[in-house]
């Protein structure tokens, strides 16, 4: 039987055991529903979890171990010719197999033997799948008849069920810490397995950024340039001409629309501010590409200014525009949450409402809007589609706006795109920047995140 | 009067006119921002809205039975249908002889003519061996230049259009047979390296189908962490602090280490495969998770802690208590929080880019399994290609993407208006 | 009980009558006058028709039960109203003749004679030294350093705080205590060395002893400054004050010599407070 068909006969074994479950309880109480400790559904909900949870986890584990293991046995059989082959050439072997079963090549093109391990495999596998149904509906069978069995009016079976769903509950929060250590892990050890090729002292202090070269040549990190710095100086150069464009922009409004702005023009203009926000980056990039990169350009023409066409200002310029209303509704929590009584003691003095802003409000705003601007500092680091499709791909090492930089993630995109390989230095870079991105936005949003937290706290 | 009042009313003018500085600044900022929307939009659609409609070209086709018979789809693939399409553009314009003239002719309609030429006989096997008139697309440079996009002040030889090609175009027109109809390709079709037969069914399923996994798993595990944080976890628990921070922290990065942990996860450690609507949606659905859960969150503080106490006062359990009362209060707001976290997974590229969703798809995908690619990555491809035409679908694309994006914010408001509970 | 009261004394009936305030209103020499003045929020009328004139150099208060508009009477003084949105004001308010809702009238000009000290104390999240110097600041009342100095000193003194933050001007003023703050606030406001000083409850959020340190400070004060002081404590009234308005559901029902309306009330709304049968 197929992994899902067993799946659905499994939850519908799982309702019959809670009609099962429910009937049970019912005729053990004798009628009188009082006698019982919970009420009937939870006996039947009790049946069903003890009939599916088992045969589920032994379902799952199956199918995330069966391909590996067959794997192994039907390499273990080949003709030791592969057997003793190194393991990246092994790994081509494993190519071939897996494309003769997916039917994309076909078996009278390929080594006789590895036609063989093919048949192998796709037998095993089968025997795999019948080897787990008749498991799967043995356990999950022997549970419903225990289940069933312990059914009396003095189980309590509701306080079980109420486990059950306290441990998923407790396990849906707790993948929010799985996610980080996966993003921790997978890319921890990829940019270790990096570091291996290429020294750290090299990647983080190198000037020079060509990873093209590196696949060319056989000799690792020898060739191929992996110096981080250009890299790093170009995101820095486009995140602060966004955040000198977006900051301004976003304070001032965020100021105008909560502190002047009468309630009706915030109600509406508001909204249509957030738009920004909710418009994709892909479609930025392609603005930025398509309108302002070349309007800028003709500009610097007329002025005489030689403006690249991916120059870092239009790139810089557009991430701006994306950030205004992330930095905007921030500012705006942070005055938000300044108290009325500090407000009503400057105005009381006879101070004016710009005086009662600069002087007041801001200073007690301030750790809320700094890292409001943290956030999206972080942000700017890390946005990828506007870079990729306006910034340039040369990793210059310039601080002139007018000229192309590229980015980290730009980096991450060009080296991963496409065809690739586990094992090249190329690719592996690509987590090694991955995950310095990681950490230098994990730092700042931890920060910002902290400082919100703080604030909020004093004057709440 | 005394010299403190003498000393601020001097001062007062100058307040003033501070005073109304600020307020301008405010103005302008807010200006500014609203122009660079409104510049947005307008280039967008005005590069984008003419992609809903595309020029086709009646010809008259022989439906030669020697070419055609027997009209199976085996057949065909075989036969010479472009012969036949060349064949009836030569017969329409005779005096057309040099070799380069000819194929500046045959340019004039798509590559994908024989393919409607096809269709056109599987459908209707019983006209084989009468000329009939057939409706088909024009190529991308007429397209082009029957929309305006092409200036006629250009010198000639710049031009990918020619003066005499325009000529024709006009001798068509005056039949009858030159004209501006609704896009159904556009919408039909899978990607393609010709502009005029490029279209988003591929990645609108595949948008579709990540949408569907995403909601599926993103909503209820949302859920599920929202309401052991809000309503069992133990306060000022270390790891429930950790929970926390970590929650808030994922929200905040960078969406293509969502791709980096997707490419390394679920198609290196787990072996699903690449450029699928699957493992698109499983990243996605880590990206969204945050936003589900601190929205779900926000939703459950709004209940009031006295329908707690009341179902917990009769006796209730606190499961009970948070299943059967507190839930359906909070539900309209998780869903408003749900809808926002999917349009925002919706118009995500970077972490897709990174699993390998950019593929070249031209048939849509018929299982969560097949490749396929999604409308933001379509949009990422076509503003990438350096033919003309593609400017003019990616805004199209551009559009539809906005288009939905903007129907579930709607939703959302609308939602949270409807259901909106005061106590 | 309400209703034992009402059958005893015939409480008039105030949203039907055509009421008139119990006692003189007016003054020789006021500071403010106010006449029918009528107050909205919206929809909803906050205040009716009060009439009040308020001397030089007294301290009045402004008693009742919560919600009755002494509060919102006290905002009109110095148009702090006006931040509120939807907020109406209607009537005649003249301060030494001049009509403080005029349209050549700056609302910053009259805060700066009218100051306010509120309820709950409202440092700036800045030193000490800055708490007080904002106003002269904003208002260019110092030519240098040494006279702000100065100013600073004079009404942290003349606040009786300036022997326990002398030394310590720059730490940040949130760092004081309840009663300091708010010491803090009235220094803060007469430093801008205002006409009229309003307080708003003043001592509603202090312990026993800081009230009786601010009841003090305020009876010192009284010598330079106009002071209107809204409390809901009769007690404190009585103490502090030397004219008392009483206030009920928006009307000002009656006006006397504080000890006038201690010991002998003249309306029986007035009575029934003062006795604490409610409020």
């Amino acid at each position: 039987m197929q992994p899902h068909t067993l799946f659905w006969m499994l939850l519908g074994l799982a309702a019959y055991g809670y009609y099962l479950g429910r009937k049970r309880a019912l005729t053990v109480s004798g009628g009188e529903i009082r006698r019982l400790h919970s009420l009937p559904d939870y006996y039947g909900y009790y049946v069903a979890l003890w009939c599916a949870l088992p045969a589920l986890a032994i379902l799952s584990l199956w199918l995330l171990l069966d391909d590996k293991i067959i794997l192994r046995w039907v390499l273990a059989e080949l003709p030791p010719a592969y057997r003793n082959l190194p393991p990246d050439r092994l790994s081509l072997t494993v190519n071939v197999i897996a494309n003769l079963l997916a039917g994309e090549r076909q078996a009278n093109t390929v080594d006789p033997a590895l036609a063989e391990a093919a048949e192998h495999y796709r037998h095993l596998k089968q025997l795999g799948y019948h080897a787990l149904t008749v498991l799967v509906f043995a356990c999950a069978t022997a549970a419903l008849t225990w289940a069933h069995r312990r059914i009396s009016p003095t189980l309590r079976a509701r306080n079980r069920v109420e486990t059950v769903v306290r441990i998923a509950l407790v396990a849906s929060s707790v993948l929010a810490i799985l996610t980080t250590i996966g993003i921790v892990l997978s890319v921890l050890f990829e940019a270790l397995r990096f570091f291996e090729m290429v020294s750290p002292l090299e990647f983080f202090f190198g000037l020079h950024w060509s990873p093209q070269i590196a696949i060319r040549a056989d000799q690792v990190g020898a060739s191929g340039s992996f110096g981080f710095i250009p890299l790093l100086t170009g995101t820095l150069l486009i995140t602060a001409i966004a955040m000198a464009v977006a900051a301004p922009l976003g304070l001032l409004s965020a100021i105008y629309l909560s502190e002047f702005a009468k309630r009706r023009t915030r109600a509406i203009v508001k909204p249509i501010l957030e738009v920004l926000a909710g418009v994709p980056t892909v479609v930025y990039g392609f603005f930025a590409a398509l309108v302002v990169a070349p309007w800028l350009r003709d500009l610097g023409a007329r002025l005489g200014l030689s403006i690249s066409s991916e120059s870092a200002l239009a790139a810089g310029l557009v991430m701006g525009i994306m950030i205004i209303p992330f930095v905007s509704s921030l500012t705006d929590d942070a005055l938000t949450a300044v108290p009325r009584s500090l407000r009503e003691g400057a105005y009381g003095l006879g101070a004016t409402q710009a005086e009662t802003i600069t002087g007041v409000l801001l200073p007690a705003a301030l750790p809320g809007i700094v890292s409001g601007l943290l956030l999206a500092v972080s942000r700017a680091i890390g946005e990828t589609m506007i870079v990729v499709m306006a910034a340039g791909m040369a990793a210059k090492l310039t601080l002139n706006p007018l000229e192309s930089v590229t980015t980290i993630t730009v980096q991450i995109v060009a080296l991963l795109v496409g065809d690739q390989e586990f094992d090249s230095p190329k690719t592996l870079a690509a987590f090694a920047l991955g995950l310095t991105l990681f950490v230098v936005t994990l730092a700042l949003n931890l920060v910002a995140l902290h400082v919100i937290r703080k604030y909020r706290e004093q004057y709440e | 009067m005394n010299k403190t009042l003498e000393t601020v009313q001097a001062g007062l003018a100058r307040r003033r006119r501070r005073e109304s500085r600020f307020r301008w600044y405010g103005r302008i900022a807010i200006f500014v921002s609203l122009a660079f929307l409104a510049m947005l939009i307008v280039s967008i659609v005005a590069r984008g809205h003419k992609a809903f409609w595309q020029t086709e070209i009646a010809i008259d086709v022989f439906l030669d039975p020697e070419e055609l018979t027997p009209p199976t789809r085996e057949h065909l693939a075989k036969a010479d249908l472009t012969g036949l399409i060349k064949q009836s553009l030569r017969q329409m314009f005779p005096e057309v002889r040099q070799r380069r003239r000819k194929r500046a002719l045959y340019r004039l309609v798509s590559s994908a003519a024989p393919y409607q030429l096809r269709d056109y006989v599987l459908a209707h096997p019983d006209r084989i061996g009468q000329t009939v008139r057939l409706w088909v697309l024009a190529g991308a440079d007429v397209d082009l230049y029957q929309k305006g996009y092409v200036d006629p002040e250009t010198p000639e030889s710049e031009r990918r259009i020619k003066d005499y090609q325009i000529a024709w175009l006009r001798k068509l027109e005056s039949e009858g047979r030159l004209v501006l109809r609704f896009n159904r390709g556009f919408f039909l079709n899978g990607d393609s390296r010709e502009p005029e037969q490029a279209g988003i069914q591929v990645a609108f399923r595949g948008s579709l189908y990540m949408m569907v996994v995403t909601f599926a798993l993103s909503f209820p595990l949302g859920i599920a962490a929202a309401i052991y944080l809000e309503e069992f976890a133990p306060r000022n628990n270390v790891w429930v602090d950790l929970i926390e921070i970590n929650i808030n922290n994922l929200a905040a990065v960078p969406s293509i280490v969502f791709g980096l942990l997707g490419l390394a996860v679920f198609i290196g450690w787990f072996g699903l495969p690449r450029s699928t609507p699957l493992v698109g949606g499983l990243t996605l659905t880590l990206m969204t998770l945050p936003t589900v859960i601190i929205a779900s969150r926000a939703a459950l503080k709004a209940v009031p802690p006295s329908i707690r106490y009341a179902a917990l006062g009769i006796g209730a359990s606190r499961v009970q208590t948070v299943f059967h009362h507190v839930l359906p209060l909070a539900m309209p707001g998780m869903l408003t929080g749900a809808i926002i976290g999917m349009a925002r997974a919706l118009g995500e590229t970077a972490p897709l880019l990174m699993i390998g969703m950019v593929a070249f798809i031209v048939d849509p995908p018929q299982s969560l399994l097949d490749p396929a690619t999604a409308l933001p990555v379509q949009i990422y491809l076509w503003a990438d290609s350096p033919e003309r035409g593609f400017v003019e679908r990616t805004s199209a694309a551009i559009i539809v993407l906005l288009l939905f994006l903007g129907i579930m914010n709607l939703a959302a408001v609308l939602l949270r208006k409807r259901l909106e509970r005061r106590w | 009980m309400n209703t034992v009261i009402t059958e005893r004394h015939t409480t008039p009936d105030l949203e039907t009558d055509d009421h008139r305030t119990v006692g003189d209103y007016t003054l020789a020499e006021p500071r403010f006058t106010c006449r029918h003045v009528n107050v909205f929020y919206g929809d909803k009328q906050a205040l009716f028709d009060i009439n009040l004139d308020i001397g030089q150099r007294e301290v009045i208060a402004l008693i009742g039960p919560s919600g009755c508009g002494k509060s919102t009477f006290l905002r009109c003084l110095n148009r702090m109203n006006d931040i509120i949105e939807g907020c109406r004001v209607e009537g005649d308010i003249r301060l030494d003749d001049q009509d403080i809702y005029a349209k050549e009238m700056d609302p910053v000009l009259l805060r700066a004679r009218v100051g306010m000290v509120f309820q709950k104390p409202n440092p700036f999240p800045k030193s000490i030294y800055d708490n007080v110097a904002y106003g002269p600041r904003i208002h260019g009342l110092a030519a240098n350093r040494t006279e702000l100095d100065e100013i600073v000193e004079t009404s942290l003194k003349r606040a009786g705080l300036w022997k326990e933050v002398k030394d310590r001007l720059d730490h940040p003023a949130t760092g004081l205590s309840g009663g300091q703050q708010q010491r803090l606030c009235i220094a803060r406001t007469i430093a801008v060395n205002p006409e009229v000083v309003l307080m708003d409850e003043p001592c509603s959020a202090l312990d026993p002893i800081a009230t009786a340190t601010i009841e003090q400070l305020i009876d010192e004060l009284r010598s330079r400054y106009t002071i209107v002081i809204v409390t809901h404590s009769m007690q404190q009234a009585a103490r502090v004050s030397q004219r008392t308005a009483y206030f009920h559901m928006g009307r000002l029902i009656e006006v006397g010599e504080t000890t006038e309306i201690f010991t002998n009330p003249r309306h029986p709304l007035t009575e029934d407070y003062i006795t604490g049968r409610f409020g």
